[in-house]
């Protein structure tokens, strides 16, 4: 029905999304002319390779966003989990199996705790989450003395290159064991949002909390649901982050949350709920990624690199807000 | 059963302190002493350890008033951190750069002079943060999140990375001096409380924020330039991590790009600890100076109990969820 193609096409082209796409599209194509580095399939692996961990996290805090919360515990719930996870798999051995269910299994209590913190004592849930921020990396430091581990299993060392193939003369690519979780994020986290009845029901609560309650939403189980989520997120992008880091380093997890926050805001999520999608996440984390890489590309002094990331921030969010701003008051009086 | 007597004490305290949570917070540091004295004993109140925290607190104190502020009107400041060490580093520059060929009337003049220009770059970042919140509709959180990596950039492309340190006497008395045994850094603590405290109760101004925090449409409808007031408000916020980045910079002696980056969380912490509601609207800044004393207190306690000072950061957490959720089992209706 080419009708409803155009209106829909209207609709996306009016969208937050549209904007993002066409910021991303120039400055991939300006970028790819002017370095022919950029536009590589290299390039575009080790992207996705080292964006992998903040994409994982950040498709957890969508979902939060979402449902009208806020978590910001996340990257002290994946320094608990990388390494309780790997000490244990480094003195009882285990596989690939063993260690994730474990550091899903302790993402998703940790995530829970925070669901009833916010929903038994009825504590915003920016509150609960700055304070066990605090209460986690506090403790795990204090237990572990913020000790590093160096020495990991071997097969964790060495990871996975699955779908190995050869492109141009002597480079060869294969998916890692970071790109096969973001892509498996980015499905299962779609499918939760767009195609199961749970989703519907996380945009509506977080669209208006008192009415879905009425409606006889089970708001209690669908938080629980919803930061249970967040924190396996954290698991599981704590664990794609030690391995490619080949560390467990407890001290550098906990002070990234804001370029987390970022991609997912950027993306067009808003902090009061109801609103955001997959699709305005991944072109929020890729605008960052471009950007920063695009940056080193051309050669700009690495000291200089977050002004200039700043500076787009600053001015792609105030375009964006402009733009709306422009619609609204040209569509109705605000 | 054993709290209901505490509960009623509590209310007591409600009574006299016209606030619930200022009365939860002298409840909780009166508890906080008692306890501190049987462990630590006669040391928790020597001399030493009251002073060495009167010297601690101002830094996160003044950090903790500019995110007051712009929690109050319903937004958030990221940027306060990145700020201070900005203008700090304008500060350093200027100092290290003119004051050792210089003397007498000059070398006043050099000192006033790059505070000034600390204070301006403050400001100039402020006035970006109101613009683009204030006209352009930018939320708070995003745009600060988008100045503070601006400033952190600009700070660190300037100095590359570098730390500049070695200021004149007047500077470092700033940080480590006392008048009459009273750091000059709370008194610098309460020279920004002060007004910070009377412009919100007392003046038209305050009271708009307040309005703007609470509902900032019904604010605009009712006839008020909710964007002029956010944009002033912002500028303070940043005056006030101005003034914060000379008390660091005179306490180390230095400045850096990266200093006290852990503060900001912990000044979110403070803020909320202190009956500042992180959606807006309500919020004193004499509960900030309690909740501030308070995090001081366990901090300087678990100093001297030589505990780690991540158990402090856990505790810390787990004092601010057990306030908040004070008013639920106090039996009054949660917001």
């Amino acid at each position: 029905m080419p009708e409803s193609h155009i209106a829909s096409f209207g609709r996306f082209r009016r969208s937050h999304e549209f904007w993002l796409l066409i910021v991303i599209l120039g400055l991939c194509a300006s970028l790819g002319f002017a370095n022919a580095q950029f536009l590589t399939m290299q390039n575009l692996f080790d992207l996705l390779t080292s964006y992998a961990f903040v994409g994982i996290l950040a498709l957890g805090l969508l979902v939060v966003l979402i449902a009208g919360g806020i978590d910001i515990s996340f990257t002290a719930t994946a320094s608990v989990a990388q390494y309780v996870t790997l000490s244990l798999a480094n003195a009882y051995g285990a596989n690939w199996i063993g260690v994730f269910a474990i550091a899903i299994g302790i993402g998703g209590a940790l995530g829970a705790l925070n669901a009833i913190f916010i929903q038994k004592l009825r504590i915003p849930s920016i509150i609960v989450s700055v304070a066990t921020l605090n209460i986690f990396y506090g403790l795990l430091i204090f237990f572990t003395g913020g000790k590093y581990i160096y020495s990991l299993p071997d097969w964790f060392a060495t990871g996975i290159f699955w779908f190995e193939f050869e492109w141009g003369k002597d480079s060869s690519y294969g998916v890692n064991l970071q790109i096969l979780a973001l892509a498996l994020a980015f499905l299962v986290t779609w499918l939760l949002l767009n195609r199961t009845n749970i989703g519907r029901q996380i945009y509506a609560m977080g669209g208006n909390t008192d009415a879905a309650q009425r409606l006889g939403f089970h708001v209690f189980g669908l938080n629980i649901l919803v930061y249970c989520y967040m924190g396996v997120m954290a698991g599981i992008a704590s664990l794609i982050q030690a391995q490619l880091a080949q560390s467990v380093a407890p001290t550098v997890l906990v002070g990234k949350e804001l370029d987390v926050v970022a991609a997912v805001v950027l993306g067009g999520a808003s902090l009061m709920g109801g609103v955001g999608s997959v699709f305005g996440t991944f072109l929020g984390l890729t605008l960052l990624a471009v950007l920063q890489n695009g940056i080193i590309l051309l050669g700009v002094s690495s000291y200089w690199s977050p002004f200039f990331v700043g500076l787009v921030i600053l001015i792609s969010v105030s375009a964006t807000a402009w733009s709306q701003r422009e619609r609204r008051s040209q569509s109705a009086s605000r | 059963m054993s709290n209901v007597p505490a509960l009623s004490l509590r209310r007591r305290i409600v009574g006299l302190a016209g606030s619930g949570t200022v009365a939860t917070l002298i409840l909780l540091l009166f508890a906080l002493w008692v306890v501190f004295a049987i462990a630590i004993g006669d040391r928790f109140f020597s001399v030493n350890t009251l002073q060495s925290m009167a010297f601690q607190m101002p830094e996160l104190g003044i950090l903790s008033l500019a995110m007051m502020l712009a929690l109050l009107s319903g937004g958030l400041n990221l940027s306060i951190i990145a700020t201070a060490n900005l203008s700090g580093l304008t500060i350093a520059f200027l100092l290290t750069r003119y004051i050792p060929e210089s003397q007498g009337l000059a070398w006043v003049g050099i000192q006033v002079f790059a505070i000034a220009a600390g204070f301006a770059v403050a400001a100039l970042v402020g006035l970006l943060n109101g613009f683009v919140i204030a006209y352009l509709g930018v939320s708070p959180i995003l745009a600060t999140l988008g100045t503070m990596t601006l400033c952190k950039g600009l700070a660190i492309g300037l100095s590359r990375g570098n730390v500049i340190s070695g200021f004149p006497e007047p500077i470092v008395f700033i940080g480590n001096g006392t008048v009459f045994g009273v750091p000059f850094a709370l008194i610098v603590l309460a020279f920004c409380a002060l007004p910070v405290a009377l412009m919100l109760n007392a003046t038209p101004f305050g009271a708009k924020v307040y309005m703007i925090g609470s509902n900032e449409k019904a604010t605009r409808y009712s006839g008020i330039n909710t964007r002029a007031v956010l944009l002033k408000l912002y500028v303070f916020s940043s005056l006030l991590a101005g003034v914060a980045a000379v008390v660091m910079l005179a306490r180390f002696n230095s400045a850096n790009a990266a200093y006290g980056e852990s503060y900001l969380l912990v000044t979110i912490l403070a803020a909320v600890l202190g009956g500042i509601d992180p959606f807006g609207g309500f919020g004193k800044v004499g509960g900030l100076l309690l909740a501030l004393i308070i995090l001081q207190v366990i901090s300087s306690a678990f100093n001297l109990l030589n505990l780690s000072q991540f158990l402090t950061l856990a505790i810390w957490g787990g004092i601010l969820i057990a306030v908040a959720a004070v008013p639920n089992f106090a039996g009054k209706a949660p917001r």
